[in-house]
Formats: structure tokens, sequence, C-alpha cells
């Protein structure tokens, strides 16, 4: 790395905006893949018109909703409903700052990391509550209201498995979390039964908690257009809309990415001798192919109801995870 | 150290300042038409009744307060699990007796009945008992 890539003033704002462009990006795709993939498994074509095979389609859909008339219903608390599209983009923006994408310089080495990224995720029901109380609206406010009771009871679980992880790596710096997955595969916390078992029953964990912190299928009560219509962003339209469009997509990748970073060893490569492909390619691969699984999971499960939720999430989720987390220590002290 | 949370900062402008640019942009571009139906909050199409700031179930309020219980908890644990490795047999002691204590709250409010959604009838209690003000 250069000199000038190390000052404060390129570094900062230069990381920002390729970030900025991935998340951009992601969006685009992740709808388009959505899209193909639930196609796929329904055997139908999905978006054709727009550029060959439809591919054009997202970029279309992205400039309508920039020509879209940007309605605030009348009796709108408007500070707080123009506030939380800010803060809950903003939030998930956020994240992939501490996010290492290669070896040696994520954008930014937090040590606290894993923990910024979880303190920084819950910004965003903060601002999925602000929209909701805000619209005036009771479809908005029950899918609000929903949206919070769900994302902070599985952010229990989510924490405590986190727990689990940085107690066998012995720190909060996502790079050093994947530092410590070294070597194969076969050290990957999520898949190394011979390190600490605890931790493949914590991946699981992790990964039913997280399809609920994002709202998605079989736990996407909050978007249950049946009953709650839009869920919190009933009332926003245009470009207001299309933030918490791209948040929830980002914080797709983003779970994903975590995911990745504390259970499939984040930028390493599946095996040694693959080490002359680019980490950022194994971290990007990782964190689609978990985004792809999300896909599937939708195509493929029922919802849920309100009280199959909670009870999934404090009677399962949370006493399994305290297991994790007891039971792993053990194992990390007298074998590990 | 600073750089690295001077560096947050950016990314959490950049948020901010990437959200203000698409809503400005858009508005240089978009129709602004407002009339007098378009303006009322979406209520399946009638006119709404009442208003949405009610209240609500209280469920979701103890959600939030064993939510709370847990989230305080984990932030205590966080600093522990980093130099556990170091610490041994004692810190994981002291860490047992700390998640078993949070273990009885959640017992407590299992047995209570407050992790079920729909409350079954046998935590409700009797309304003769209420009248004749006995504990329940």
């Amino acid at each position: 790395m250069t000199e000038l890539m190390q000052t404060f003033w390129f570094w900062a704002p230069f990381s920002a905006v390729v970030i900025a462009i991935v998340v951009t990006v992601n969006a685009l795709l992740s709808v388009y893949m959505e899209r193909k993939v639930s196609a796929w498994m329904q055997d139908r074509l999905g978006p054709m018109e727009n550029g060959p095979h439809g591919i054009l389609q997202t970029v279309i859909d992205a400039v309508k909703l920039l020509l879209k008339e940007d309605i605030i219903a009348r009796g709108i608390d408007r500070p707080l409903f123009k506030l939380a599209p800010y803060i809950v983009f903003g939030a998930s923006f956020a994240i992939f700052a501490v996010t290492p994408f290669a070896d040696g310089h994520p954008a930014a080495d937090l040590n606290v990391g894993i923990f910024f990224a979880l303190a920084i995720s819950a910004f965003v029901v903060a601002g999925i509550m602000m929209a909701g109380w805000s619209s005036n609206n009771k479809w908005s406010l029950y899918g609000a209201m929903r949206s919070v009771a769900q994302a902070v009871s599985y952010e229990v679980p989510i924490s405590l498995v986190v727990l689990a992880v940085v107690m066998v790596s012995g720190s909060m710096s996502m790079q050093e979390i994947c530092v410590s997955q070294a070597g194969g595969f076969w050290n990957w916390h999520g898949l190394s039964l011979h390190h600490n078992p605890f931790l493949v029953l914590g991946f699981l964990i992790y990964f039913i908690a997280s399809l609920a912190e994002v709202n998605r299928t079989p736990f996407d009560l909050p978007e249950a257009e049946s009953e709650l219509v839009g869920g919190y962003h009933t009332e926003y339209s245009g470009m207001r809309f299309a933030l918490f469009f791209l948040s929830e997509y980002a914080n797709m990748l983003a779970v994903g990415m975590l995911a990745t970073v504390l259970f499939l060893g984040g930028w390493q490569p599946l095996h040694p001798a693959l080490g002359f492909i680019p980490g950022p390619l194994w971290l990007f691969g990782k964190a689609y192919g978990f985004v792809l699984l999300q896909m599937w999971i939708r195509m493929t499960l029922p919802r849920l109801r309100v009280d199959q939720l909670m009870h999934v999430c404090w009677k399962v989720l949370v006493p399994a995870a305290m297991g994790v987390l007891v039971l792993g220590g053990l194992w990390e002290l007298l074998i590990g | 150290m600073q750089f690295a949370f001077g560096v947050v900062l950016v990314f959490l402008l950049m948020g901010l300042l990437i959200g203000i640019a698409a809503i400005t942009f858009s508005s240089l571009l978009r129709p602004s038409k407002p009339t007098a139906q378009k303006l009322q909050v979406y209520e399946c199409g009638e006119l709404p009744t009442g208003t949405p700031w009610m209240q609500f179930n209280n469920r979701f309020y103890t959600v939030a307060l064993v939510f709370l219980l847990f989230d305080v908890e984990v932030v205590f644990l966080f600093p522990w699990a980093v130099v556990f490795k170091s610490l041994g047999l004692f810190a994981f002691v002291e860490m047992f007796v700390f998640v078993g204590i949070l273990a009885l709250g959640l017992a407590y409010a299992w047995a209570k009945g407050d992790l079920d959604w729909v409350r079954s009838r046998r935590f409700l209690r009797p309304a003769a008992a209420v009248e004749k003000g006995q504990p329940a």
C-alpha cells in the first residue's frame, strides 16, 4: 500500500465510496437474483423484456422509483417520517465499515468490530419504529411493532452465539476472527467438529436467527402483505421507499458477510492450495451463497404465526444459545 | 484506533449523504401534484377511522423488558469473552454463575407464561378472586 493510500483523508472517503458502489450494485443484483431464482424454482421465466434475460429490469425499476412522486400524507409526524429512512439506511451502510474483505486492511479494523456491527444494526430497529409510529397509519404501526419485537428478540440468540465465537477466537476484531480460522475449511468455526463442536450448533442458531433479523421467510411477518399491506413502510413512496428497500438488501448481504466472517472463515480460501484466488472473491462468494440460501428458503417454507415466532426464539433458540456459550466454554477449557 | 473510528464516522456520514443525495436528486425530477385524496393515509381505500396512535398489546412491553435484560448481560460478557482463554477456570465459573442467574430469570418468565404470545387461561386470575380482593 502506498503512502497516500494510508493517509486518513484518502483512505476514509475512498473506502466509503467503494462500499457505496458495492451496496448499490448489490441491491440491483440481489433483486434480479431473487426474481430469477424464484422464477426458476417455480418453473417460470422471470423478467425477460429489458436487456438480455431481463438483466436491465432492476435498473429500470430504480429509475422508476427515482421518478415517482413523493407523497407525505396529512396527519403524519413529518420530522420523524423524513428522518427514519436515513437512519435505517445509514445504519445498514455503516456495518460494512468493519467487514474485512481480504488479508490486510478492512475499511476500519476496529478492535471491537463485531460488537460495533451488532450495536449499529440495532439502529435499524430504531429507524423502523420511527417509520411505523410517525406514519399515522394502523398498518405501519402494527408492522413496526411486530418488526421491532421480532428483531430485538432474535438479537438475543445472535449476540449469545457471537459471544461464543469471540470466546473461541479471543478477539472482537473481525479481521482477527478471520485469521483465527486459517488453514482450510476444517478450521472454520461453523464446520470444525474437532475444534469446538458447539460452534457448529451456534452456526445453525445464527443462521435461523439471522433470517428473522432481516425479516426473511419464514419470519417475514412484518411484511405479511395479506394481513399488513406493506408493514412499516406502507406510507412511504418514491425515493424514501427506495432507501428502505436498499437497506433491506444491504442487510441481507451484511448478515451473509457476518455469517461468513464468524463461521465460514471470511476471506480464507477453502483449502490453503486455493490461496491464489483473491480474498474478496472468497468473501463475496460465500456471502452470496448465504443470500442464495435465504432465497431458497423463502421459496420453500411457509410463514410462521406470531406466537410460533416468539416460541422459536425464547423457548428454543435462547436456551440453545446459552447452552452453546456455556458448553462451548467448558469444551474450550478442558479440550481446546 | 482513532484512525479506524474516524473511518467509521466517515461511513456514517456517507450513509447519510447517499440518502440525502438520492432524495434531493429525485426531487428535481419527480412530479409533485398533491390532491386531497392522495394525501389521505392508506386504510384499504376507505376513509381512515380513529387514530392509529392508540394502546397496543402490552405483550410487546414484556418482550422489550426481557430483551433489555439479556442485552445488558451480553454487554457485560463481551470483555469476559475476549480474555477468556487467559483467565481459565476461575473466569469460567464466574460466568457460569452470571449466566445461571439469567437463566433462572428466563425460567421464571417462562413459568409465569410471559413468553407465550397467547396467554393460557391458567395464568389469569379468576374473576371471583379479584372481586374478593384475594391475592393471585
